[in-house]
Formats: structure tokens, C-alpha cells, sequence
């Protein structure tokens, strides 16, 4: 077989997808790995455990706003926090390039610590490797988690009724450009930095006070097209965006308007998109709204009965449109 | 921000829509307006602009767009350079997927092919400035909008002695190609939508000849919904009491004349000659080459390849399909061995390429 | 082929200059425009400044859609 991994079958779109379904799936085969959640959600001994892992593979190392070591923590403690699971322990496995700078491992390190810290989790094991020079971007990281699910019923997509609500809490594509920013090639200047944090604490509030919470789900690679569209994919439903009321900064608009990229699929690492019953929507938009992580937050859409399985936007001159999964990354386009 | 949300309002849309509904109602008859730039493609799609329009009015996507009409073997020519010995090939976005005779640019990265994303052709000189062990070939697509811009990095690569910078042009420019399809008989169009910013650079006067000749109706149109609104309104005015003339919509961009300087620099730096267009086939004068005075910038007149002929996939229709002959479920590929994730004509690979969106549209009517 | 933004330029250097579009400052080439001042908006596309914009003309699109909206209802 002639066929090569390309760097879209990591971006979390169509090709990521097929990989998962076609090899990964296919081999390890079991009814845990196929729900496909954030977590994985077992029991064993009366109690609900949340696992999951995650790898980090960034460049630049350092950003406006964080660094490879935040991402990783927060990456990992958000995928617990999406399925209902209070985040415990994270491991940390680190594959380094050989020459880097100790005093730059020393600064991800303390990043990763404070970052622990300021959620409550605790980082218990780990595992070093050093590869040759020119193996590995600096750093590559692994976090892997667990956690135990405090909500009554697992969250899910089946849970989701025609006319529940969307929410998420605050703007998108902050990540994204952040880190583009950084990037030489493409030459402009912002203040923009990336949203990365830990959404344990917001989450964990609103989930016992939230019991029409229907399930969760954090924007990253991909961005809310790519969730949304895992979560509508073959199901009874729909979901209807509105353009007016995604939250988003102008910069973040600009760059988008220049690149011509689409800010729908831009990753996030510090939002979360909340589905949950209408008559508790205003209720969650003020719990998110008073915490420090959700003071952005907006109600961005529906659930409607059909297009069966579709994203849709309601476009800002009035109109719709499809959201499709995109198949790799964005690139600029002069066209 | 300035010259963008004003013309995203709601309120003059609704206006716009109604005055559109109305003229098109008076006409009758079934009307083929032609939008021929990829953006404008773009555009209408973004902001759900067909689903507003009246039955009898249908948008034909044109050859505007360098990812549909980029033939096989300047993508050929362009992964024989990157497999060359210390050579660096930077490109702009829009192609890296666009499949030639065996393969794409994407693809050949996985091979080790040094391929390198770039926003603009000056990114392309600072690559060339800061590797003077390699040759870095910049790929020269796009149409009158863009060749002046990689015309100045040339003319700054010569300032500069930057001697390993060279460029593979596969500039088009837009009037032979429009002059094509209109001179195909199986084409109905009533009217062409233009593209802005190629006009910006041409001035809207490049387009008389086909309300002269041809007695079609062109308006120069902008890029936002209020702008390509009224340029559907003013089409329809003008097929409404038969008229056929070239109307500037997008007057805060463009000028009868255009921009003087950027044509002298691209006249500087390229000549006109034969082109191969996908889809339509070879179209005479309607392609750019980089002339004798600059030809050390040329990676074809320096190192000279041969490319095996370029073979189209059996049964791709893309061709029929760029001229609005044909749509995409006629295509034994469609949705089969040709989709989104494994694109095999050109018209898949761009996001806004006609098999592209009707796989999305179609979707959504099912 | 025609992807350019609105750009309003804050400062120039011989033939580059610094545009502006909502808060993002980008470099943007002066070579294909002559007799471009700080305050001027600029289309920007592939890193270059490929013509002026025309407040005036801008101003007279939208009044004229504005009339057409009110004359609909």
C-alpha cells in the first residue's frame, strides 16, 4: 500500500477521521475507544473513572499567552472537564531534542507546575526521552489524565433534543492567531494572545446547578465547525449557528479577512461549547458569564430537526449556509 | 472596519433582494450570470448569497481561479523542481492540493520535498535571502491581481542581486479566456460578473470588447454583499432593457484606466504567451512569461525540465463542468473515487470548485 | 485570485509601509502605487498595496443602496 500519512491526518478534519475509523478503530476494537469521546468513561467498582490522553507537538514553544507545557495541562484537564469528570492526576511524558536549552525545559516545566496547580490536579509520573538533533521540534510532549465523573448520567450526543441551546464561553480563534503570530512567515503584529487555560473550575460549577446539561465539548484543533459537526454527525438532529452572535475580536476577524481563512475551524484552547436544555440556557450563560474564564460568553446557536446530521450558519445578511468538515488545515490563499 | 461591515448590513440587502426579485420576475426567462473570479465564488458562498437569489437566476462559476484552471503539467514541473538538490519551492496556499498527472504538492512534502506555505511573494525573497545555498523557486499562480506583486519581487530580487531566487510562472490574465467562453456556443451566459480586483490593476476598460462584440452586459464588481447585490441588480437592469455595456460597481477600487504603474511593472518584467487552461484548453496570448531581460529569475530558462505529457484521470469531466456543460453528478467520479478527501480534478480540490460545493449542497438537500 | 482587504496606512518607509485593518498592524509593499500618504486606505493583497480606495465613491454606493432600501419598503 502506496498511501503516506500527511500532516492532515493529524489536523483533526476529514483525513484525521479516516485514519481513526479505517485503522484505529479496526484494530483495537472495543466498545470504550468507539464512543470516541474526549475521555474514555469506565466503571470499576461502583465508581465512573475518565481517561484520556493527549500530545503536543507545537512551534513555536513559547507564544502570547503560554507556552507547550500550559497547553498540555490545560489540554488534558479540559478533555476530563468536557465528559463530566472532576480532573485528578496527569502523567507527562517528554520526548526532547537533543541541544535544547535547559533553561528553556526549566521555564515549560514551571509552566506546567502553575498550571497544575492553579486546577487542583496533580502531576504523579512521567518518562524522559532525548532524541538525535533534528527529530523532534524542541519538545514534544504527552499528557495523559484521570478523573472521576461526578455528573449523574454520562453526557452525551444522544442526550441532545430539538431546541436545546449552544453556548460557549467567549471568543474563538484566539489560539490560532496567537501562534501565528509568532510564525515569520507571515509578518503582521497583534496583541492577541491565546486562550489557553484550564476549564475545570467553570465547568465544575456549572454542572451541578446545570442538570439539563446535555454534554460538552472543547473547540481545539478544528475549531466549533469540527465538534459540532462531530456531535451532529449522524444523528437525528441539526445545529444552527448564528453568525451575528459568535463572539469573536476584531483582530481575529482581521487576520482571517487577510489569510482568508474561515474562523469557524480556527483551535481554541481555553473554551468549551456547552449543549444544553432552553429552559436552562440563560441560567448557564450567567454562571459562565460571572466566572473570570466566561465573561465573553454567548449564546451562538440551536438544535433543529434537520437537516438531518448538518451544521448550518445563519450568515449575517440573513442567509444560510453549510459548515462542512474541512479535510486538513487551513493555508492562506490569494484567492 | 472601514470598508467592510458597512457593506455586510442587513437592511439595504433586503432592499437589494427585493429589486433583484422583481427585475428577474419582469424578465421571465431563465438568466446565466457568470461570476468569473474564484473570490467572488468564494463570497457568495460565505455569506449563503444563492439561497437569497430568485428561481430563474443561476451563477455560473467562471476559469477565475488559479486552483480550477492550473493545468497538470505546471503542477508536474513544479514537484520535478522540489525533488532537485538543495531547492526550496515556496508557493502560495491555494495549490498545495491541486492534483497533478500522479500527484500534489501536499503529497510530495510527505516524499521530503522541501515545499514552504507563503502569504506573499516578499516572504519568498526573505526565504531566498536567508538560504543562499539553495535555490528557492517561487511558484508564480494567480491572474492580473497578482502577477504585478510577483513582477516587484522580481525587479527587487534584480536590485538586490538576490541570485537564487527564480520564479515558475503560471500567470493567466483573464479578457482571452473570457473571449473563449463566450465564443463557445454551448455557453449561455447574459451576463458577466467581473472581477474587482483584477480590474483594480486593469482598469474596467479590458472588458468593452465584450459588450461591443459579444453584446454582453458587464458589471465590475466588488467582493462584499452589498457589492455583488447591486452588481446582479445592474446586470439585470441592463438585460432587462437590452442594453450591453460595462458598469463599475466597485468605483471605490477601480478606474476606467487602472493602476498605470503596476501594468508598466508587470510589461517590465513578463511577456504574453500560449496557455494551457484546465478545463478549456490551450488559449493563445492569455498566458505570462518572464521576459529575456530577466530570464536568470526564470527557474524554465535557467534549468530547463522535461515533464512526461500531462494525463488528465480517465473520466474527469472538470473541463465540461469549469464551461457549465455539464454538472457534477454527469461525473462517473463524483462522490466515488473523486470527493473532498481524495480529490482527482481540479474541481474538487478548491473548497469553492463546483464538485467541491455541490457535494457539500447536495448534502444538505438529501 | 482576488483576495485583498482594506488596509489604512499609519506609517511609510520608503516603499513600505504599515497598514492597519482592526487592530492588526501588517507591513505592507508600496511598490505598485505612487503618491501614497499616511492616512490613505489601500487595498492589500499578496503583501502589496494594489490601488487607493476612494472614500468618496464609498460614501455614494452606500447612500445610493441606503435610497434603494427605503424606496423597497
Amino acid at each position: 500500500m502506496k498511501e503516506k500519512i500527511l500532516l492532515s491526518h493529524g489536523s483533526g478534519g476529514r483525513l484525521s477521521h479516516k485514519l481513526i475509523k479505517e485503522l484505529f478503530l479496526k484494530k483495537f476494537d472495543n466498545s470504550l475507544l468507539e464512543k470516541l469521546g474526549d475521555s474514555a468513561i469506565f466503571e470499576q467498582k461502583n465508581i465512573r473513572w475518565a481517561f484520556t490522553t493527549d500530545s503536543y507537538v507545537i512551534k513555536p514553544l513559547f507564544f502570547p499567552g503560554g507556552d507547550i507545557g500550559k497547553l498540555a495541562v490545560s489540554g488534558t484537564i479540559n478533555d476530563l472537564a468536557v465528559t463530566g469528570a472532576t480532573p485528578l492526576f496527569l502523567s507527562c511524558a517528554l520526548i526532547i531534542e537533543e541541544g535544547l536549552q535547559l533553561s528553556i525545559l526549566e521555564k515549560i516545566i514551571s509552566s506546567m507546575k502553575e498550571t497544575a496547580t492553579r486546577a487542583n490536579v496533580q502531576i504523579i509520573t512521567g518518562d524522559t526521552k532525548v532524541v538525535e538533533h533534528g527529530s523532534a521540534d524542541g519538545l514534544f510532549i504527552n499528557t495523559s489524565g484521570v478523573g472521576i465523573v461526578t455528573t449523574q448520567k454520562n453526557l452525551s450526543s444522544e442526550k441532545i433534543e430539538v431546541n436545546d441551546r449552544i453556548i460557549i464561553n467567549g471568543t474563538i480563534g484566539d489560539h490560532s492567531i496567537a501562534t501565528l503570530s509568532k510564525r515569520e512567515e507571515f509578518d503582521f503584529q497583534t496583541e492577541i494572545k491565546s486562550d489557553c487555560a484550564p476549564l475545570n473550575d467553570l465547568i465544575g460549577k456549572i454542572i451541578p446547578a446545570c442538570p439539563g446539561l446535555r454534554m460538552m465539548r472543547d473547540p481545539t484543533r478544528g475549531g466549533i465547525a469540527t465538534v459540532l459537526n462531530e456531535v451532529a454527525s449522524e444523528q437525528s438532529f441539526a445545529i444552527e449557528l448564528w453568525e451575528e452572535k459568535i463572539p469573536i475580536r476584531e483582530e481575529v476577524t482581521s487576520i482571517c479577512e487577510i489569510l482568508g481563512f474561515d474562523p469557524l475551524y480556527l483551535a481554541n484552547e481555553g473554551k468549551v461549547v456547552f449543549i444544553v436544555k432552553q429552559e436552562e440556557a440563560d441560567k448557564l450563560l450567567a454562571m459562565a458569564k460571572a466566572h473570570p474564564l466566561g465573561k465573553e460568553s454567548q449564546i451562538i446557536g440551536k438544535v433543529v430537526s434537520g437537516p438531518k446530521g448538518k451544521v448550518y450558519l445563519r450568515t449575517e445578511i440573513g442567509s444560510r449556509r453549510v459548515i462542512d468538515v474541512l479535510t486538513g488545515d487551513q493555508l492562506p490563499r490569494i484567492c | 472596519m472601514k470598508y467592510l461591515t458597512e457593506f455586510r448590513q442587513k437592511e439595504p440587502v433586503k432592499g437589494l433582494i427585493k429589486k433583484i426579485k422583481q427585475h428577474a420576475q419582469d424578465i421571465k426567462k431563465e438568466i446565466s450570470l457568470m461570476e468569473v473570479c474564484g473570490t467572488h465564488t468564494m463570497a457568495v458562498f460565505r455569506h449563503g448569497i444563492k439561497a437569497l437569489l430568485p428561481q430563474n437566476l443561476h451563477l455560473l462559476s467562471g476559469p477565475g481561479c488559479p486552483v480550477c484552471v492550473t493545468a497538470n503539467d505546471y503542477i508536474d514541473k513544479a514537484i520535478a523542481y522540489a525533488h532537485q538538490d538543495k531547492t526550496i519551492l515556496v508557493t502560495f496556499g491555494d495549490i498545495m492540493k491541486v492534483p497533478g498527472s500522479r500527484s500534489s504538492l501536499t503529497q510530495e512534502t510527505s516524499e521530503g520535498a522541501q515545499i514552504r506555505v507563503v502569504y506573499s511573494s516578499l516572504e519568498a525573497l526573505e526565504i531566498a535571502r536567508k538560504n543562499p545555498d539553495y535555490r528557492v523557486i517561487f511558484l508564480g499562480i494567480g491572474f492580473e491581481t497578482t502577477a504585478p506583486t510577483v513582477a516587484a519581487s522580481i525587479l527587487m530580487a534584480s536590485e538586490e542581486k538576490i541570485s537564487n531566487y527564480l520564479v515558475l510562472s503560471g500567470h493567466k490574465i483573464m479578457p482571452p479566456a473570457m473571449r473563449s467562453l463566450v465564443q463557445d456556443h454551448q455557453i449561455r451566459i447574459d451576463g458577466f460578473l467581473c472581477p474587482g480586483h483584477v480590474s483594480a490593476i486593469t482598469g474596467s476598460k479590458i472588458y468593452e470588447f465584450l459588450a461591443r462584440e459579444y453584446r454582453i452586459p458587464c458589471v465590475v464588481a466588488g467582493f462584499e454583499p452589498l457589492d455583488i447585490l447591486e452588481s446582479i441588480r445592474l446586470l439585470l437592469g441592463q438585460i432587462k432593457s437590452g442594453q450591453a455595456r460595462v458598469e463599475n460597481e466597485y468605483r471605490r477600487a477601480v478606474t476606467y484606466k487602472g493602476n498605470i504603474k503596476a501594468q508598466q511593472l508587470m510589461e517590465k518584467v513578463f511577456s504574453k504567451q500560449s496557455a494551457s487552461w484546465r478545463g478549456i484548453g490551450k488559449i493563445p496570448h492569455s498566458g505570462l512569461k518572464i521576459k529575456k531581460d530577466y530570464a536568470s529569475f526564470d527557474i524554465e530558462a535557467q534549468f530547463p525540465i522535461k515533464v512526461k505529457a500531462s494525463k488528465d484521470y480517465p473520466g474527469c469531466i472538470c473541463g465540461d463542468i469549469l464551461r457549465g456543460l455539464k454538472t457534477p453528478p454527469d461525473c462517473s467520479l463524483f462522490k466515488k473515487a473523486c470527493n473532498p478527501s481524495h480529490p482527482l480534478g481540479a474541481c474538487m480540490v478548491s473548497s469553492e470548485g463546483t464538485c467541491a460545493a455541490y457535494y457539500k449542497y447536495h448534502q444538505e438537500e438529501s | 485570485m482576488c483576495l485583498a482587504v482594506p488596509l489604512k496606512i499609519i506609517s511609510i518607509k520608503g516603499k513600505m509601509g504599515i497598514g492597519e485593518l482592526g487592530g492588526i498592524k501588517k507591513k505592507v509593499s508600496l511598490m505598485l502605487l505612487d503618491k501614497v500618504k499616511v492616512g490613505d486606505y489601500v487595498l492589500l493583497h499578496a503583501g502589496f498595496a494594489i490601488n487607493k480606495l476612494e472614500t468618496k465613491e464609498a460614501g455614494e454606493l452606500l447612500q445610493l443602496l441606503r435610497e434603494i432600501s427605503e424606496v423597497s419598503d
